[in-house]
């Protein structure tokens, strides 16, 4: 609960009337060979970004070691056919063009920008990547080695740990549970098992091409149609698998880190993917209650008490399924203070209708910063990626804003009933046991982990 | 190569507040900021992380807005805020949707003419800032490596070597007495820059800045400590714990030449060579080649944000059977390769072609779902220190005219070992025993 009496601000100017906001024409169209491609122009610098994506990442392969579609995406870059690491780096610098390949759960990409002069070039070197990667072998040597090193890395970094237990406890036997191999899975890796996955996922049936920037549509059509026209590949075989069992109860689970002066905390719970007809209900209900600086949350735990610097809520969408989850990394002694204000705010929500003021600052608040991403070639391409890899309506962007205004109190509080699952909410707290297990153990039954996910007593 | 033009604007109003606009309509969102000319480096001594907690106060509460208000009303706008402490400068910023430019402007106005804030704000972000540098430096593997960590070992100047971040007894010592004099001294109009991007056009926008801040009396042109660092004639190296990071590391520091010479722009490029991603000849060496260091990466923090002495900064997290001389060793002989022999044409040419795609990369980028933060920071940097806004678009020049000679001069003349500071992160918890099967670079 707050303690504080907010005061209210004296004479500050009304909005003037709303600018239309008019998103660009999209050139949408299917190569013979099956590639998606959308391209969408902003000329504020003479650059483009893009994307090409493949609709398969490590949860499609996690029976044979997780972080696999990982280290294949690392490798891609590596060496192709025609061009060595070194080569590929120079020729990189030599058109001022940036290039990461990676891999998440659901796809893995090539994530490329550059200047709009040398596009054909850079999307030469993309098609090469994604065609003729060569897998060299001393160059996979070297980066199984470096993806060892950063495995142990991240096990020393509080938010890494609580997302990779929270990830367990919700998703179980679901490949969503596992979000990086462990030291021995990487050492186990195989240079055979990186190009199997390769042959697999990157085929242009399986690919979407994204385009954003300062370039005639018509003309890099063209362009791209000549570098990627004779790819040629099927859609991988999609795997059926068993939906993940809701966890039941409120269950805490610390994980020990010795001498942590902070105590990450971070709580979660099953809601729903991004296709689902209640998303824009969930992401409304999030931005009130912990999404945005103005939110519940924020204004509780920080603005009010103190007790964090970056508490926040997310709802987060899976191609197959989604989670609601809080977070804050909140100082030793008040964890359990910060959870029952936590379970304050959702309980609140559950319970009582949203007043229609703060609704509609919550309404404006989201379909403002919706259009931000119009004023930058990465933030268009962003929600266009969102769009095409959900596969949403076209009139997607265009509808969202009225979607969030015509939402109701009643909509709020069904969607906080449903999805911020108060009784049924995992705690996962990172920090010295010693200092935080007696406040942790007031919420739920207790299980204690270390760093590598070993039970402790 | 095509090169990009923005149109700018700018005006200073009779109180001394510099307006600059850079319209760009083809949104309907508006970028403002104010940046305010003092930052970590000229805070008050006894008072280390002061800048960085006024900034917090800044949002606690202003004569018409009282708490939370601020960040109410910007969000309720469609929009989103923040602000950020730096060396020589603080900046305030929001993007929102262009029906709420006069409300932006009102709030950014009534708190530079007046801060109402008490001991409850004050204690309440005291906690707030605690936090911050725990999630970020004391409870985060190689947190504050090297930014806090090198400033005390690189410089002997109070103003350049104390931490930025603020020691807790210090916080602690922080009153409101400090913080009504602090923004008496420091936040005036005639320290400041206001900065409209978007949509606005130029004369609406200057109308508007004189509509709510021309009647902000100016204050006293404030004081500045001299920031000058002595000249430095020996290697300075000293360690640091780390508590939860098992990889060694360190971070070499040299002192880059002053802002808009001739070798601060060879050096920029210098710059690229050496770090400039995967084809940067310190991680291709130490990463690829060699394969003694897992991370490798550096440059010239905010390369036109600074008004001070500055470094050229490398951070190397190596695996532990490597030896910090050895790693050490290895990187000298990357320096000592462009000292020798220089770089040829042909890397000049895709040097300059990458610094100018990552310049116009930076002018558009943004922060934070923030569009345009990177060229609202560098129009109020070249603002409040060169007095030339004008400079984003013909600073590329000095770049784009280096030649490879100047770049083997600069690393001969400021990458010695008499000029530079290395500090080491000593892991506590060492991934393998430590000086067990420790190997020599090849």
């Amino acid at each position: 609960m707050a303690t504080r009496v907010v005061e209210i601000a004296k004479g500050v100017p009304p909005l003037s009337e709303e600018r239309q906001v008019t998103w660009p024409k999209r050139t949408r169209t299917r190569l013979p060979n099956g590639l998606e491609v959308v391209l969408a122009e902003s000329h504020a610098v003479p650059k483009f970004h893009g994307e090409l994506l493949f609709r398969s990442g490590n949860a499609a392969v996690v029976d044979r070691a997780p972080g696999l579609a990982e280290i294949t995406a690392t490798v891609v870059r590596t060496g192709t056919s025609k061009r060595a690491s070194r080569q590929i780096e120079e020729d990189l610098r030599r058109i001022g063009a940036d290039l990461s390949s990676s891999a998440g759960a659901d796809t893995s990409a090539i994530s490329f920008a550059g200047l709009s002069e040398y596009a054909e070039p850079l999307l030469g070197l993309v098609n090469e990547l994604a065609r003729a990667a060569a897998f060299p072998e001393a160059e996979f040597d070297r980066e199984r080695r470096q993806m060892l090193e950063e495995v142990k890395l991240e096990r020393t970094q509080p938010e890494f740990l609580a997302g990779e237990r929270l990830r367990k406890v919700l998703f179980g036997a679901h490949p969503y549970a596992q979000v990086a191999p462990s030291e021995e899975q990487v050492a186990a890796f195989r240079r055979d098992d990186l190009m199997a996955v390769y042959r697999e996922f990157y085929t242009p049936e399986n690919a979407l091409l994204l385009l954003v920037g300062d370039f005639d549509s018509a003309a890099m059509l063209k362009a791209a149609e000549k570098v990627f026209d004779a790819w040629a590949g099927k859609k991988p075989q999609a795997k059926g698998t068993a939906a993940p069992a809701n966890p039941r109860g409120r269950r805490v689970y610390v994980v020990h880190v010795a001498g942590a002066v902070q105590t990450q905390i971070l709580a979660g719970c099953h809601a729903i993917t991004r296709k689902h007809p209640d998303w824009v209900k969930l992401g409304l209900t999030n931005s009130l209650f912990g999404g945005a600086f103005n939110s519940r949350l924020v204004m509780n735990i920080r603005e009010d008490k103190g007790y964090t610097y970056s508490p926040r809520s997310s709802a987060n969408p899976l191609r197959q399924h989604g989670y609601f989850s809080i977070s804050a990394a909140v100082r030793n002694e008040v964890v359990a203070a910060s959870l029952a204000e936590i379970f304050y705010e959702i309980d609140k929500l559950r319970a009582l209708p949203v007043p229609e003021a703060e609704l509609a600052d919550a309404q404006n608040y989201l379909s403002g910063v919706f259009s931000m991403g119009l004023a930058t070639q990465q933030g268009l391409l962003s929600q266009l990626v969102t769009v095409e890899l959900n596969e949403l309506p076209q009139d997607y962007l265009e509808t969202y804003r009225e979607k969030v205004r015509a939402l109701t109190p009643e909509d709020l509080l069904s969607a906080a009933r449903k999805y911020l699952d108060s009784a049924n909410m995992q705690i996962v707290v990172v920090g010295d046991r010693a200092q935080i297990e007696p406040q942790a153990a007031l919420f739920g039954e207790l299980e204690v982990y270390d760093a590598h996910g070993k039970r402790l007593d | 190569m095509k090169r990009l033009h923005i149109p700018i604007e700018n005006t200073t109003l009779a109180n001394g507040l510099k307006v600059v606009i850079a319209p760009a309509t083809a949104a309907p969102v508006v970028t403002v900021g104010v940046y305010y000319k003092i930052g970590f480096r000229l805070e008050p001594r006894g008072r280390s992380g002061f800048a960085h907690l006024f900034e917090h106060m800044m949002f606690q509460g202003s004569a018409n807005a009282p708490k939370m208000q601020h960040i109410k009303l910007i969000n309720s706008s469609g929009g989103v805020l923040n602000g950020s402490t730096h060396y020589d400068v603080t900046n305030y910023y929001e993007a929102v949707p262009s029906n709420a430019l006069e409300r932006v402007l009102w709030l950014e106005a009534d708190r530079m003419r007046a801060l109402k804030v008490d001991d409850e704000n004050l204690k309440n972000q005291r906690d707030v800032v605690k936090e911050e540098v725990r999630v970020n430096v004391m409870n985060q593997p190689y947190g504050g490596f090297p930014w806090l960590d090198m400033p005390p070992i690189a410089f002997r100047n109070w103003a350049n070597a104390h931490n930025f971040y603020g020691d807790f007894a210090d916080l602690d010592a922080a009153n409101l007495a400090d913080v009504q004099a602090f923004f008496r001294t420091y936040y005036v109009p005639n320290n400041a820059v206001l900065l409209l991007l978007g949509d606005v056009q130029p004369a609406e926008g200057i109308a508007l800045a004189k509509k709510y801040f021309a009647d902000i009396p100016a204050g006293a042109t404030p004081p500045f400590a001299d920031p000058s660092e002595p000249e430095q004639a020996e290697e300075r190296r000293g360690e640091v714990e780390e508590k939860f990071g098992t990889l060694p590391a360190m971070a070499i520091g040299y002192r880059v030449p002053a802002r808009r010479t001739a070798d601060w722009c060879a050096m920029a490029l210098l710059e690229q060579a050496l770090h400039g991603g995967r084809a940067g000849r310190l991680y291709r060496e130490l990463v690829l080649e060699k394969q003694l260091a897992v991370e490798v990466d550096g440059g010239i923090e905010d390369i036109f944000g600074y008004n001070g002495p500055t470094q050229i900064v490398t951070r190397i997290l190596h695996k532990p059977e490597y030896s910090s001389e050895a790693t050490l060793t290895a990187f000298e002989a990357v320096i000592r390769e462009v000292q020798e022999k220089g770089i040829n044409e042909d890397e000049l040419e895709q040097l300059k072609v990458k610094w100018q795609s990552d310049y116009y990369s930076l002018l558009e980028g943004g922060r934070g779902g923030m569009p345009r933060y990177g060229l609202m920071h560098l129009l109020a940097c070249f603002t409040l220190f060169d007095g030339e806004p004008q400079l984003v678009n013909t600073i590329l020049d000095g770049f784009l005219a280096v030649k490879k000679e100047e770049i083997q001069a600069v690393a001969k003349k400021y990458l010695r070992t008499e000029k530079r500071a290395i500090v080491f992160r000593k892991p506590v918890n060492a991934g393998s025993p430590p000086d067990a099967g420790v190997k020599e670079a090849a």
